[in-house]
């Protein structure tokens, strides 16, 4: 039997509203299950149980006399490159082991006002550099669904949570696909909105032309409150965007019927793992069973997505992290000089994915390279840019797997960074064109591990996208339960 | 063929102590990973036009009205070390 922390946040809000249970209840219900499994799972680096109880009994407050906003009362974890003001904020890494923000990132001061609790900060790979979690300098997050492989990355933690029963929803971050692709791997609802829909105000910068802010979620629904309530318009955020849609809810059960979908022709080949394929591909049948026009779509510079990803995100990650200079705030390590002091505090704070990265690019970006790498980078996104507006041309929304493969093995590519950048093939090219993306489970592989199917949109087109993907879930009836909760009721 | 980077120069550039067993190990990944992504030479033609952003804005404003912001206590409060209202930091230029 399901307990409150397993439940959807839109059926917590119908008990509440309805004075069934209390966001105190629903909280100790979260806090008993992080209790529970987190020593396990390890997917917070911070927990917050006494802000958390105080919040609580505000939200019940502000229920009881009628004035609560869909996310209010509802528990949330946080991925901790998000500022929380007064707790510490790690980014995964040493270098910013004691850093404690002195305001809030606008995300959470948004649900923050509208009464949402916080149960704490997730574990990620340092400066969302990863795919696997296991780039994280406090440990690697397991996941749920087989406690040795990762939850992969680099939002694992708040992926883990939100699979494990720990937080109701959380808010991760998606740079090249940081948000779908551990949602594919934890078998939960992740949404990358459209490049500055939500305010990256407090988000601690890895890659600014591409950073997002996105949401774990058990249900599609859950992903459109959690959107509406933080989406808009910043003036914190000079690239934020004013939002077109009051409330991502509405239209939701339109279905599909006469709709468009376009089946990414590119993201079938070889590496991806038949369960993963059959899985997909069945899921597409039921799309066209509920009325939906299925055809073969095609980006056709998809190709060379990762190439230019991995130019773009290390020369601006090398730019971004050059204020870790142990001056300011975080690590320092003394020095006979300012310069010494410098190197050795970014040496010693560092973690390896992270150098290779600004190492990467600072060589891409030095005198004598530019051109030849940051320069085609910047022509090929102008590519992938037109490839989408082609497709949509066609198709109202486009489909392929969210990852080439399942959960892996702890340790599988840790050796091996271009097997690692891998699994972020499909989900890079819509941050590479700042379009919406969304990944939802559509099955089990044969090993019983959760496979991903991301939905891609035109940009601003989330409103459709939701749309779809609430179709699909409704029609693929995901219920599997990770071992880890199945163990728990037994 | 593998890209070959002056290491200690990038590493320079970069400001980043790296131990001898780091620079190897990195010489030969990022000649690996600069080979794979060179290939966005092959498509990258001269009359494609270079996009910094999927989605760009220009001119961004807002009214210049004073607002408050951190106050001098708050934004020191990480400071590995400081002296009264400054950061400190060890020496930057010789003197003498």
């Amino acid at each position: 039997m399901a307990e409150l922390c397993d439940l959807t946040a839109s059926d917590l809000a119908a008990k509440l509203r309805a004075g069934e249970t209390s966001s105190a209840e629903i909280t100790e219900s979260c806090l008993a299950r992080i209790d529970a499994v987190d020593g396990r799972v390890r997917a917070f680096l911070a927990r917050t149980p006494e802000l958390a109880r105080e919040r609580a009994v505000a939200a019940d407050a502000r229920i009881a006399a009628g004035d609560a906003p869909s996310p209010a009362g509802i528990p949330i974890a946080l991925k901790d490159v998000l500022s929380t003001k007064d707790i510490t904020t790690t980014c995964g890494s040493k270098i910013l082991e004691t850093y404690v923000p002195p305001f809030d990132c606008t995300p959470w001061a948004r649900l923050a006002a509208a009464g949402s609790v916080l149960l704490g900060k997730t574990n990620c790979d340092e400066f969302a550099m990863g795919s696997s979690n296991e780039n994280s300098a406090f440990g690697p997050v397991h996941n749920p669904w087989g406690l040795e492989t990762v939850p992969g990355g680099s939002s694992g933690g708040s992926a883990a949570a939100v699979a494990a029963g720990e937080a109701v929803w959380a808010l991760g971050t998606d740079t090249g696909g940081s948000v779908r692709q551990p949602a594919s791997l934890c078998g939960v609802v992740g949404l990358k909105p459209t490049y500055g829909l939500i305010s990256r105000y407090g988000l601690i910068a890895f890659a600014s032309s591409l950073d997002t802010v996105g949401t774990f979620t058990r249900s599609v629904r859950d992903s459109a409150i959690l959107l509406s309530a933080i989406a808009g318009r910043d003036p914190m955020d000079a690239t934020s965007l004013d939002r077109t849609v009051d409330d991502y809810t509405e239209g939701l059960d339109d279905g599909v019927a006469g709709l468009r979908v376009g089946v990414v022709k590119e993201a079938f080949g070889e590496g991806v793992q038949p369960g993963v394929r059959g899985s997909v591909q069945s899921a597409l049948d039921r799309l066209s069973n509920i009325g939906a026009s299925v055809g073969e779509a095609s980006l056709p510079h998809a190709d060379y997505a990762l190439s230019a990803y991995y130019l773009i995100a290390p020369s601006e990650a090398s730019s971004n992290l050059a204020r870790y200079d142990g001056v300011r705030y975080g690590m320092r390590v003394p020095g006979e000089d300012s310069i010494e002091m410098m190197a050795r505090t970014r040496g010693a704070g560092f973690g390896p994915e992270v150098k290779r990265r600004i190492m990467l690019g600072t060589y891409a970006l030095s005198a004598g390279y530019y051109e030849a790498y940051y320069g085609q980078a910047q022509k090929v996104r102008t590519l992938i840019i037109r490839d989408y507006e082609r497709a949509f041309e066609s198709f109202d929304v486009l489909v392929s797997p969210t990852s080439p493969t399942t959960a892996f093995r702890i340790g599988e590519r840790a050796d091996d960074p271009l097997a690692m950048y891998l699994s972020d093939v499909f989900t890079i090219p819509a941050n590479l064109a700042g379009v919406p993306g969304i990944s939802i489970p559509s099955g089990l592989d044969q090993a019983g591990l959760p496979v991903g199917l991301q939905i891609t949109a035109p940009v601003l087109g989330e409103a459709l996208l939701l749309r779809v993907a609430n179709a699909l879930e409704r029609e693929l009836a995901f219920d599997a339960v990770p071992p880890l909760l199945r163990d728990l009721a037994a | 063929m593998p890209v070959e980077i002056d290491i200690d120069h990038v590493a320079k550039l970069a400001r980043l102590d790296l131990s001898a067993d780091e620079k190897e190990r990195l010489r030969a990944q990022l000649g690996l990973i600069l080979e794979y992504a060179a290939k966005v030479g092959e498509v990258a033609a001269a009359d494609v036009p270079p996009s910094a952003y999927a989605i760009p804005r220009a001119n961004v404003l807002r009214p210049d009205e004073p607002v408050p912001s951190l106050s001098r206590e708050e934004a020191l409060a990480n400071a590995p070390e400081r002296e009264g209202d400054r950061f400190k930091v060890p020496p930057i230029v010789e003197v003498g």
